[in-house]
């Protein structure tokens, strides 16, 4: 086997334990019930014609927590940590978000992208501060964002004023369900922009490759010439473009902002996103694929829990058992015991092969 | 070779820093605040609002030491209170109630650490699940508050240990005692225990090792796993104990019970000068740095910043100035040491 096939074989591996994952509730939900994935195609409230079903919910629902869950792979890479105040800088470029909008009298498409690039520099700048923290001050990135996590949501209280203001145009409506004419929902759209964004970026620049070294030996990478500071500062920064368009996308969906419970907890399903997809949550190798499909395993798990009547509130408890076992599946030393069951089974066979050609 | 010692470690100096601050801090709200911070009553009250919080600290401090992290304490925590109060309700005894918080505790330290050190799974991963199962649970058992009707407990629950020679004179003459909670002083020996242990003990001292450098621990001849198992299993103990505190304390289950609890405890043990790459900590500090944390909301609220999201801001500024301070300190001796 070449070095080239290895590697690659080495990288498909790590996508396993999430398509085990995604099978597995595919088998399980067809057993329970066959038309759980049924999909229609529906004419909503609006007019539009549009697909409905629970698989298309699943995608959809994931689609904050998709995006989120690409920004995240990249500062788990680089700096070996997370950073657990996404939730609260979301309500913060959601909260200016709306307050542009409202501010806005005919609310035009150039209104709604300058509401969004308002956002997005809001998000990147609390983004650089606590990379700037990570990267100048090492401070764990958890400590470090620790912070803003404590802080965050009533700073998005401030923008507001306190109260929870609504946005009612049919842009933001478009942008938080279905385009006129489009059936598929536009969060998805937006995902497979992201990811798309994401995937030219690793192409045709050297950041993927330098947030990798980074991550895996900081000291080498530093003394290879590359930046080490300035490339964890920008996975903060990239993080909080993220941000910035989950948030957006979670006020359209809405038509809201609810600074207390706006995307409340999804720092924690974010990381849990990324580790699901097989990155160490220690740095080094990543794989933004991987936290994707990740994101889809949380989502279609939460919504089977629903579709069989386990109350919002209790779904943690079920959550927490299947992430267990999926984590165990994952875990080195379970991988290790595999590897050692399948190694007996081909060293048994080249042995057996070698007997027949008579070495 | 004669070496001049060095006049503190890092653990002492970040503590002391603590400490200063708080005496700082309070002797402030004393001048310029005045009113409750004048009575002793006000450091008791303190305390007796946030023993649990005190004793989950302490666990996480063990546990940030050996290098790792729970964020499962501030749901356990929540379940015990739950399960006891659901408990005792049903006719239950009060030992047996006891024996149910320190086992649910123990249940959820022994996985913890089966899984993180046996297993070699990101503790982060793993305490979340438990945070989630825990909180969970404490759904599927009740949604809506339960109010505990036990009367033994409740009789005890009143217990107070009052001490009139810290007490003031109300405005009608009488003389109010200091009172303070039997949870205050659970959480006092848990500090001291977790203290003792952290010093004299071998044990302790391979957590210190364990989070300071895995692999010259293990040359060293230490059982990592087993070592990082017994952190997990402490900090899965204090917080049955910390539960059980918690329903002496309010008296009541619910759902939303200790909420956040793991990042207020995460961030009194930052604040104490724990560092959460392991192998630098003390649980004097972690007590500091919870009472900090909760005087500084106590100075918000008293100062007449009444809406909430002050205690917050205000509770983000002082975090970010103490991690800054750490992380400044840190590096400065780091140089001076090189050269």
């Amino acid at each position: 086997m070449t070095k080239a096939a290895r590697r690659k074989r080495g990288g498909a591996g790590q996508l396993l334990i999430p398509l085990i994952a995604i099978a597995l509730l595919v088998i399980f939900n067809l057993i329970r019930d066959p038309s759980f994935f049924s999909i229609e195609i529906k004419t909503n409230n609006t007019g539009n014609t549009v697909l409905a079903g629970n698989l298309v919910s699943i995608i959809n629902g994931a689609s904050e927590l998709a995006i989120l869950a690409m920004g995240m792979t990249l500062v788990t890479a680089a700096c070996g940590g997370q950073d657990i105040s996404v939730g609260a800088a979301a309500a913060i470029a959601g909260s200016v978000f709306v307050r542009i909008i409202r501010g806005a009298a005919p609310v035009t498409g150039g209104t709604v992208i300058l509401a969004f690039l308002a956002c997005c520099l809001v998000a990147m700048l609390f983004g650089a501060f606590n990379g700037m923290l990570v990267a100048i001050f090492r401070i764990q990135p958890m400590i470090a964002t620790l912070i803003l996590y404590t802080c965050g949501r009533s700073i998005a209280y401030w923008i507001n004023g306190g109260a929870t203001p609504t946005i009612d145009t049919p842009i933001t409506g478009a942008i938080g369900s279905f385009i006129p004419g489009i059936p598929v929902p536009t969060p998805v759209l937006i995902v497979a922009l992201m990811a798309l964004l994401f995937t030219l970026a690793f192409r045709f620049t050297t950041l993927g490759l330098y947030t990798q070294a980074v991550g895996i030996n900081q000291s080498s990478a530093r003394l290879n010439g590359i930046n080490t500071t300035m490339i964890k500062l920008l996975s903060f920064v990239i993080l909080g473009v993220c941000v910035s368009v989950s948030g957006s996308i979670g006020v359209c969906r809405l038509g809201l902002i609810n600074h207390e419970t706006l995307l409340i907890d999804i720092e924690m399903d974010t990381i849990l996103a990324v580790a699901i997809g097989g990155n160490n949550l220690g740095g080094g190798k990543f794989k933004i694929s991987g936290s994707i499909l990740g994101a889809y395993v949380i989502q279609m798990l939460t919504i089977t829990l629903y579709a069989m009547k386990v109350s919002s509130t209790d779904v943690k408890a079920y959550k927490a058992v299947v992430i267990i076992l999926l984590v165990v599946i994952g875990s080195p030393v379970v991988k290790r015991w595999f590897a050692r069951m399948t190694g007996n089974l081909r060293s048994g066979r080249l042995a057996r092969t070698a007997a027949k050609e008579g070495v | 070779m004669e070496r001049r010692r060095e006049p503190f470690t890092d653990t002492q100096l970040l503590m002391t820093i603590t400490i200063g601050i708080f005496i700082a801090m309070y002797a402030a709200a004393m001048i310029f605040l005045r009113g409750g911070f004048l009575r002793t009553q006000q450091i008791f009250d303190l305390l007796n609002d946030n023993a649990p919080l005190i004793i989950v600290a302490c666990g996480l401090t063990v546990v940030m030491i050996g290098g790792g992290i729970d964020i499962s304490v501030g749901g356990v925590t929540s379940l015990v209170v739950m399960s006891c109060v659901l408990y005792l309700n049903g006719n239950g005894s009060g030992p047996v109630s006891l024996l149910l918080a320190l086992g649910i505790g123990l249940a959820f330290g022994t996985l913890h650490g089966l899984l993180v050190s046996y297993l070699e799974i990101q503790p982060f991963i793993v305490t979340l699940a438990g945070m989630f199962f825990a909180r969970g649970m404490t759904t599927i058992l009740s949604v809506n508050p339960q109010k505990l009707t036990h009367e033994g407990l409740n009789a005890l629950r009143s217990v107070k240990i009052e001490i009139p020679w810290l007490g003031y004179v109300a405005k009608n003459g009488n003389l109010i005692p200091g009172r303070i909670e039997l949870g205050v002083v659970v959480a006092l020996l848990c500090v001291i225990a977790v203290f003792l242990l952290l010093r004299f003990t071998r044990l302790g001292r391979n957590f210190y090792a364990l989070g300071g450098n895995q692999q010259s621990a293990l040359m060293l001849g230490i059982n990592v796993k087993r070592t990082r198992f017994m952190t997990y299993l402490i900090s899965g103990l204090l917080s049955g104990i910390a539960g059980y505190v918690f329903m002496m304390h309010t008296g009541a289950g619910n759902a939303t019970n200790a909420a956040g609890a793991e990042m207020n405890a995460i961030a009194s043990s930052i604040i104490g000068g724990t560092l959460l790459t392991g192998g630098v900590g003390n649980v004097i500090g972690t007590f500091f740095g919870t009472l900090t944390l909760t005087t500084i909301k106590k100075i918000v609220v008293t100062s007449g910043l009444k809406d909430p999201w002050w205690q917050s801001i205000t509770t983000g500024a002082m975090l970010l100035f103490f991690i800054v301070l750490q992380s400044v300190v840190l590096s400065q001796r780091g140089k001076r040491k090189a050269r």
